[in-house]
């Protein structure tokens, strides 16, 4: 069996559909936060499978940056996350609702 | 060399950062090590110096302060401003006196600061050059080129001088780095290329000044002194700034070249706008150079070290105003009013500090006084439209009167701190050289023929005495004999002061006699260079002989012609020019004559008399005609309290009468409305209110502040886009 395009999508779908998922359902600040992650990595897969099929670099260089930023972003959610910890002695997300209108 | 004036101010610069770093690097683990065995162990970065000495500093015996890098200080605080002054003489020379003399100017442009957007015109403002820039730019004419000449190196003397004056004190980096910093924020004022770059030097300057007057900031006068120098050099801002905003809108351009060109070339058209203009940028001279009414701030200013006022508050930054009205010198020469707004004041504050100067006793007050009389002179030059004698009585200026504030400064020294020169006396024999050059500085600002001051005071007064105002003929006669006077007065006071501080017996003690010592080497020299600078610089500015007037020559591209309008320069006959000296000398001659004999031979018998026949007069004139206390009590205190004061009273008897009236009148009125009121208008008011209350419930309960509902949504109308593009293409 040859491996076509499509089953990279695939496989991106999922983990997208996986990471979203967690990001919606799970009550863990650090599990939201590595789901988010998922979901990046997801999105990287898709840029690297088209930049392969499109024999078009741009999709790789752009999928470096998006790892770059996902670290920057995976900094700053710890530290809002360490000081959400402070601050409610808890990391369950629903708990972090003082902006409700 | 031409090429390097923009390294010009950045080298103190340097020397700033490098100063200031290694002082708060050192004195942090220096403050910790002291602390550590001490009781009170506040671990502030910031160590008290020691306080001793009546007055001023820490001087001779005793004080051992351990400095540490004190070395390195002196070598990058004193290196820097020697290496600007070399750059400095290397740029002149590299252009040549003979081509400024032409006309020659050199401008370094460093980066564009910013732009507005292009052609944006406002109004019916005239003028071609809306260009709406302002660039980093650097500009060495005759006029910057004399400033800076005299600005670098009577900076770099004053900081050897300081490295003797300076050596006990523990804030000796904190001070070399403010110094470098002053210089550098002075040299970007005089090499500013247009008027923005000039106003960050002004404030630069302004700063530094306010930081070295409160220098001793744990003494509350000082700290209060810096504090007032401050505030009143903002009330000057304000107008200055004021100015260059007029400036940039009229022009659309702030570079000097091109605003003053197309002035002179343009006149009829911009004249109309040249009053305000020149009033409101002379507001800021007057607030920088100490004119009356904001001169307040000078005297005070004599709190901080002596070579800071020898250096900012008399050589170089104070000139900083005249620098600015000769520098627009176009403007105001289109501006007749406002020229003889500047020539009243300079003259009106020339005999007014004068005449306070005769009665200090602080032998700091009695020399700032002085500078503020001197400004005076040449504010009055300018305004009689003699732009370039008034330039070179700011380079006399600042060699004899750097000369007499170094020489205050030895003498301090010499007595550990005293400044009261009513316990000074004698000290002649004791410290010589510091004498003798104080004598010579003395000599010259006293207007005595052949040195310095007799030349440049006596060009001034010549312009004076031949200028022209067509509203008020009899106007320049009257400037004149205030000019003249003021003179007198000037011999009379500073014969008073050498008389008092240096001849006659030591009325200190004889405890305090035996410590008198003659200042290091580090002092004594800049003094003797000062004194020699003060007995010589006269000589480029000869009037009367052919070709004698060198400066007059250097500075004359300073004088752009202005189009359609013939400025001839008049030659009064040479029976007139002798006249006029000779006048200048009999008056001085007078004064120093009454100094002697009242001071020295009579030993103050006369004015002790004077005082007692007219009690009321001396203490006006001791107590600087209560000017301080007035403004504190109208605008420190006036505004504060007894304005509202006041207002509260006039409001609760006069005016509440009116109103208590109709309030009468006004609630029979208000029964009927508030019927209405209530139930017709609150009633629509509060429905409406209801309603929307009730359909922002349904929105408000949107908001529930949880991130994951918020990705839900954001995902649910993600899916519902791609849904109905892919189901509708």
């Amino acid at each position: 069996m040859t491996i076509t395009i499509n089953h990279y999508l695939i496989v991106s779908l999922l983990l997208f559909g996986i990471g979203f998922f967690g990001v919606l359902v799970r009550r863990n600040v650090l599990t939201v936060l590595m789901s988010i992650e998922l979901m990046l990595n997801a999105v990287n897969l898709n840029l690297v499978a088209f930049s392969r099929r499109l024999s078009d670099l741009t999709g790789q260089v752009f999928s470096v940056f998006v790892i770059t930023i996902a670290a920057g972003e995976a900094a700053i959610g710890l530290a809002l996350t360490i000081s959400l910890f402070r601050q409610k002695r808890t990391l369950n997300v629903e708990e972090a609702d003082t902006m409700r209108g | 060399m031409r090429h390097y004036i923009w390294l010009i101010p950045l080298v103190p610069l340097a020397g700033f950062l490098i100063n200031g770093l290694l002082y708060l690097v050192s004195h942090r683990t220096k403050g910790q090590a002291a602390h550590g065995d001490e009781e009170d162990g506040h671990g502030e970065a910031h160590a008290v110096p020691p306080v001793a000495g009546s007055h001023d500093t820490v001087h001779g015996h005793a004080a051992h302060v351990h400095i540490p890098f004190k070395s390195v200080h002196t070598a990058v605080g004193v290196g820097s401003v020697g290496i600007a002054c070399l750059l400095a003489f290397g740029a002149i020379f590299d252009i040549g006196l003979k081509a400024f003399a032409a006309g020659a100017s050199h401008s370094e442009t460093l980066y564009r600061w910013f732009s507005l957007g292009v052609n944006q015109a406002v109004g019916q403002v005239p003028g071609p050059l809306k260009e709406w820039v302002v660039d980093v730019a650097f500009r060495l004419d005759a006029l910057s080129a004399l400033m800076l000449a005299f600005v670098t190196f009577v900076g770099f003397l004053i900081h050897v001088y300081s490295v003797g004056y300076m050596g006990h004190e523990e804030g000796y980096g904190r001070y070399f780095a403010y110094l470098n910093l002053f210089m550098f924020a002075m040299l970007v004022l005089v090499l500013g290329a247009n008027f923005l770059m000039l106003f960050v030097g002004w404030e630069g300057v302004g700063l530094c000044s306010y930081l070295l007057i409160g220098y001793y900031y744990e003494r509350n006068y000082a700290a209060d002194a810096g504090k007032k120098a401050f505030v009143v050099n903002r009330i000057g801002d304000f107008g200055f700034i004021l100015g260059i905003f007029a400036v940039f809108s009229l022009f659309g351009t702030l570079d000097f070249e091109k605003v003053f060109g197309a002035a002179a070339a343009d006149p009829s058209s911009y004249a109309p706008y040249m009053t305000l203009v020149c009033l409101l940028l002379f507001v800021g001279a007057c607030g920088k150079s100490a004119q009356f009414p904001l001169y307040v701030w000078l005297p005070d200013a004599m709190a901080g070290p002596t070579p800071v006022s020898a250096l900012i508050h008399a050589a170089t930054m104070v000139t900083a105003g005249v620098y600015m009205v000769a520098r627009c010198n176009v403007f105001f020469r289109l501006a007749p009013e406002a020229m003889m707004v500047v020539a009243v004041v300079g003259a009106f504050t020339a005999l007014f500090a004068a005449t306070i100067g005769v009665a200090q006793n602080d032998i700091k007050k009695v020399l700032a006084y002085s500078t503020v009389s001197q400004l005076g002179y040449m504010f009055l030059a300018c305004g009689v439209g003699a732009f370039t004698e008034g330039m070179f009585h700011v380079t006399t200026h600042s060699f004899f009167k750097a000369c007499l504030f170094l020489g205050s400064g030895s003498v301090i020294h010499a007595l550990a701190g005293e400044q009261d020169i009513r316990r000074m006396g004698g000290l002649a024999s004791k410290i010589p050289t510091t004498y003798r050059t104080f004598l010579i500085a003395t000599l010259t600002i006293s207007g005595v023929p052949f040195l310095a001051a007799f030349f440049s005071k006596d060009a001034i007064k010549a312009a004076v005495y031949h200028a022209e105002f067509a509203p008020i003929p009899w106007l320049p006669k009257v400037l004149y004999a205030v000019a003249l006077f003021t003179a007198g007065l000037t011999a009379f006071y500073m014969f008073r002061l050498l008389a008092l501080t240096f001849w006659g017996h030591f009325r200190g003690g004889t405890e305090a006699e035996k410590d008198i010592h003659e200042s290091p080497k580090t002092m004594t020299i800049p003094l003797i260079v000062l004194a020699f600078l003060s007995v010589v610089s006269g000589y480029v500015g000869v009037p009367i002989l052919e070709g004698g007037n060198k400066i007059g020559e250097f500075l004359k591209p300073l004088r752009m012609p202005i189009a359609g309008r013939q400025e001839a320069a008049h030659h009064a006959p040479i029976s007139v020019e002798l006249a006029l000296m000779g006048a200048a000398v009999a008056v001085a001659a007078v004064g120093i004559y009454l100094a002697w004999s009242w001071y020295a031979k009579g030993e103050g018998r006369v004015p002790a008399l004077l005082v007692q026949r007219w009690p009321g007069v001396y203490r006006a004139v001791e107590n600087k005609y209560f000017v301080d206390e007035a403004y504190d009590k109208v605008f420190v205190r006036g505004l504060a309290l007894g304005g509202g004061n006041l207002l509260w009273e006039v409001d609760a008897t006069v005016v509440d009468l009116i109103p208590n009236g109709a309030a009468a009148v006004t609630k029979g009125f208000s029964w009927v409305a508030s019927f209405f009121d209530q139930y017709v208008v609150d009633g629509l008011v509060n429905g409406l209110a209801d309603t929307l209350a009730a359909l922002c419930g349904v929105f408000r309960k949107a908001q529930t502040g949880r991130v994951q509902n918020y990705a839900l949504v954001m995902g649910g109308g993600l899916f519902c886009l791609v849904a109905v593009y892919l189901l509708f293409r």
